[in-house]
């Protein structure tokens, strides 16, 4: 051993020394600030508290829908191996096969708690819960679930609820919230999903390496969502459930001095509580691909002529213009021949001599020839598009179809060709190219009622807000009125008489093929429209009743009104008279509303 | 009755004797902060008790080696090395399997790790081997010396298998060689040849290996193959580092330990939880403690009064070294983790005796230096 060997080795010591100095000052000193996040990380756990979502109310206060609590059981995988799997298994009625695969899954962190079953019912979780110190690690979650107790009724207006969009976890409205989180995907759900949805809340615990909760170092508490309250009558809904049948359409009612929609409802509908459950692909495409197209909201995603509901807004524009005597008489031999055309009216034997008034109860369609030619194009325009035709209300539920009010100028530009009087007349009883959506009707039935008044249409309850007023001469409006009435009190609106309020209506029925093509078949059917309001003297709804390929205006949408109209009247009618014993249906509604 | 030499107080060397003391109540400290409970009011485990009864026993073997001149050792020196390697044959046999591994004999109720015991023996062992002649002088290593003392107690630790030893005894086995000035070349034609036969025995090594070990090699060259499952160690051992940053978080303040989130936080990963709640500065002076240790042991073999003295302290030296780098690299995420804990520092009673029983036998070495001019007191 010399001083050689001796110096070689301190050097090397010395080597070896500054080596790992200059890691620790790496670790220690330069990338600190990461591993004291990481360390942080590992200590933490925080745990969202999903917020109770707002309950979505109709204007009398009955839910729309409910917040049902549901269980999880999820486990702390701390020391699986000695984990009696065949009895956990048996606890919670699971093949023992299935949960061993769960607890073994190759990719899961053996530190994070893995979730064994979910949806549970509070029976199924009191008995786990008695036997819970069996199973060191295992816990119980709740969560909320959503349900729509009435199903398909209203689901286009109340929507549903989904995950969050792949894709969207960045989406900075979907911020602070759980990553399982469920958010408004359509209807007043959607619409005012950042009111419904509140404020989820955190836990921060500190665990240990094995995922046993140590200590809770702060918590904030969930902020419940607000809740909506609808403008909606949900017993107008319920009552004419099932008066569409098998058929497409839609009802929309509006209370005609505030513009807030009284209902809504398309059919098909679809059920909301599949959604709710978590859609599968198969469901979702047979709902998007089925022929009656389910999730088209047709009160406002529907668009078709307007047919004879139109008459209306001819009629108040040849009255307001002061281009018709009212009592000037048209008579109407069945038809009228201009430029080598016929054009019909709808009753082939022809109406005879025709005022304004018995042309509105008749619908005669010879007479509105005559006024729209009077009138021309433009004027009709001027007022079809003054009541709202032609534009999208925007409600907001859904995207909008805005319809078309066309005119000489709309025709010169899209179709290249001069307006023709043949044009005006069949324009004039809303047919051609005039198209509407059955909110749009409703609308120009409400301002008709409320003596030209436009309002937002709205969804919430107590929110007025007029838009516009189309300047009505008092007698325009005693004049129509009183020929709406009497088309339900007389006319070919008959079907819409209730025997609770004066009724006041208006039929359409549109074409879908000439009459001589002999083609039969719902597809070659007439869409029926009906567009009515009550009561006659001080109307407080107004409504729009349209049936695809259902036949005669009169024949299938009337009574449908006349549905919505009872179901709107009868409770305030037997609650004045108590003679009068309440159906069933509302009996329970008026149970739930108690709380 | 021993006559007791004065001298030996006067000449006994506190330097080494403080610091190991000075190491050991370090780890006393940190055992205690890295076992307490993570829950306030439970109990707290006796771990850092227990340590100090063993630090006890352990002083008493101190001052009992200190008080006699090492001729002892040399003089049955082949009769320890005998008992080493019939230990390790015994462990082999009849051994305790601890983490797929068998390295412990029970005795009693002590559980006991034969290669502790063989590594004193193997330093005494080889010393004397080097210094009786019998190695043929200076720059000559006969084959038996070679199968005795390498090829043997390799074969016989690579079955077990134990990878720090393993390392340990090949480092030792190349010190003595150089300290006892054979000829560079055969130990550098010794290495090439094993550099050479390494992708063979490699092979038969890899193959030997339990799947623990083969996993924690992995994931030593990327931690981030699974960081929750063979990387995990290595990378919370950083990350209890890294987040003791510059000063600490204080003394029973780490939480990567108490959370158990850090394996093997009392004894192998002993300095991840004594960094995490001292920070770079407190890890300073524990290196500062280490190096003045070192350094006091190479000036040991220095002074020795005799060769066989030399060798001894080199070997000693060297071992506590090794033990040492290879530790904190394992640590510091720079080495595959080897289960080796660091001397002194990290809990286990035999080890802590194992390594007093080595620093009496150095203190003695450097007390004794003068001794060739005074009779043998015994």
């Amino acid at each position: 051993m010399n001083l050689r060997v001796v110096q070689v080795s301190a050097l090397l010591i010395g080597l070896v020394f500054s080596v790992l100095l200059f890691r620790m000052f790496q670790l220690q000193v330069f990338d600190s600030d990461r591993y004291k996040r990481l360390a942080e990380e590992n200590r933490f756990r925080i745990v969202k508290i999903p917020a109770p979502r707002g309950i979505i109310y109709d204007r009398n206060g009955i839910p729309l829908v409910e917040n049902i609590p549901n269980f999880s059981i999820s486990i702390v995988p701390e020391n699986v191996n000695s984990l009696d799997v065949d009895a956990l298994a048996e606890l919670l009625g699971m093949q023992a096969q299935e949960l061993q695969e769960k607890l073994l899954r190759k990719d899961r962190s053996p530190f994070v708690p893995v979730k064994l079953k979910q949806g549970l019912e509070f029976g199924e979780v009191a008995r786990i819960e008695a036997r819970k110190s069996d199973f060191p690690g295992l816990f119980i979650e709740t969560e909320i679930g959503r349900e729509y107790p009435l199903g398909k009724v209203a689901a286009h207006l109340i929507g549903y609820l989904g995950r969050i969009p792949q894709g969207q976890a960045n989406n900075p409205d979907f911020k602070n919230l759980p990553p399982d989180a469920m958010i408004g995907q359509w209807g007043v759900e959607k619409l005012y999903d950042a009111d419904l949805r509140g404020t989820a809340g955190e836990r921060v615990i500190e665990v240990n390496a094995l995922g046993r909760e140590l200590r809770l170092i702060r918590q904030r508490a969930p902020i419940v969502g607000k809740d909506v309250h609808l403008s909606i009558d949900i017993g107008i809904q319920m009552a004419i459930e099932h008066s569409f049948g098998e058929k497409a359409g839609a009802l929309i009612a509006m209370n005609p001095e505030s513009g807030e929609v009284l209902a809504l409802e398309s059919f098909p509908s679809f059920d909301p509580n599949v959604f709710a459950r978590g859609i599968s692909g198969s469901e979702w495409k047979s709902l998007m691909e089925s022929k009656k197209k389910p999730m088209l909201n047709r009160v406002l995603q529907s668009q078709y002529p307007p047919g004879s509901t139109f008459k209306i807004v001819t009629a108040i524009a040849a009255l307001e213009e002061g281009v018709v005597d009212p009592a000037m008489r048209v008579t109407c031999t069945g038809g009228l021949s201009h430029g080598g055309r016929t054009f019909g009216c709808w009753k082939k034997g022809g109406h005879g001599a025709m005022d304004m008034h018995s042309a509105l109860v008749h619908s005669c369609d010879v007479y509105f020839y005559e006024i729209g030619k009077r009138l021309g194009i433009d004027k009709i325009h001027k007022y079809a598009v003054a009541f709202g035709i032609g534009k999208e209300t925007g409600l907001g539920l859904v995207k909008e179809r805005p319809g078309l009010m066309p005119n000489t100028e709309w025709k010169r530009e899209k179709r290249k060709s001069p307006w023709y009087l043949g044009d005006t007349f069949i324009s004039s009883i809303g047919q051609g190219a005039v198209t509407t959506t059955p909110i749009q009707m409703a609308q120009v039935m409400a301002a008709v009622a409320n003596e030209g008044k436009i309002y937002q249409p709205t969804l919430i309850k107590g929110d007025y807000s007029p838009i516009a007023t189309v300047e009505l001469k008092p007698d325009t409006v005693r004049r129509i009125r009183a020929a709406l009435h009497d088309v339900v009190a007389g006319g070919t609106g008959k079907n819409a008489m209730s025997s609770l309020v004066p009724v006041g209506g208006k039929t359409g029925t549109v074409q879908v093929v000439g009459k001589s093509s002999g083609l039969t078949g719902e597809k070659y059917m007439d869409h029926a429209w009906f567009v009515a309001f009550a009561p006659t003297d001080r109307p407080e709804i107004a409504l729009a009743v349209f049936v695809e390929h259902g036949g005669g205006g009169g024949a299938v949408a009337a009574p449908i009104a006349k549905a919505a109209i009872d179901a709107y009247f009868g409770p305030r009618k037997r609650s004045a008279d108590p003679g009068i014993l309440h159906k069933p249906v509302q009996q329970k509604q008026q149970e739930s509303t108690g709380d | 009755m021993i006559k007791f030499d004065r001298r030996l107080i006067k000449s006994f060397d506190w330097m080494t004797f403080g610091i190991i003391v000075t190491l050991t109540l370090i780890g006393i400290m940190t055992i205690a902060s890295a076992t307490r409970p993570a829950i306030e009011g439970a109990d707290r485990p006796d771990f850092y008790l227990k340590q100090i009864v063993w630090l006890c026993v352990s002083l008493c073997a101190l001052f009992i080696i200190v008080a006699f001149d090492y001729v002892w050792l040399q003089r049955f020196a082949y009769v320890f090395y005998g008992i080493g390697l019939v230990l390790l044959l015994v462990v082999l046999v009849a051994g305790k399997t601890s983490l797929g591994a068998q390295r412990w004999i029970s005795i009693g109720p002590l559980t006991f790790q034969p290669s502790e015991f063989f590594r004193l023996a193997f330093i005494a062992g080889f010393s004397a081997y080097l210094t009786s002649g019998v190695a043929g002088g200076l720059g000559r290593l006969t084959w038996p010396g070679v199968f005795f003392f390498a090829v043997l107690p390799m074969a016989l630790i690579v079955k077990q298998p134990d990878l720090g030893t393993a390392i340990l005894l090949f480092s030792l086995f190349v010190v003595l060689c150089l300290v006892k000035g054979l000829s560079r070349k055969l130990i550098a034609g010794v290495l090439v040849l094993g550099m050479i036969a390494l992708p063979f025995f490699g092979h038969i090594f890899w193959e030997g290996l339990k799947e623990y070990q083969k996993n924690r090699l992995v994931a030593f060259l990327d931690p981030e193959v699974d960081p929750s499952g063979i990387g995990y160690q290595i990378n919370q051992s950083k990350i209890t580092i890294g987040s003791g940053g510059l000063v600490g978080k204080g003394y029973m303040q780490g939480t990567q330990g108490p959370l158990r989130f850090l394996p093997e936080k009392h004894t192998d990963f002993i300095f991840a939880v004594f960094a995490e709640e001292w920070g770079f500065l407190g890890s300073l002076v524990l290196m500062a403690l280490y190096l003045m240790l070192f350094m006091r042991g190479l000036d040991t073999a220095l002074k020795a009064k005799d060769d066989y003295g030399r060798l001894v302290a080199a070997g000693i030296t060297a071992m506590f070294f090794v033990y040492f780098t290879v530790n904190i690299s394992m640590t510091l995420g720079m080495m595959p983790v080897v289960g080796v804990p660091l001397p002194f520092v990290s809990y286990g009673g035999t080890a802590l005796l194992s390594n007093f029983i080595a620093a009496g036998i150095l203190i003695c070495i450097r007390t004794r230096r003068f001794e060739l001019f005074y009779p043998h007191i015994w």
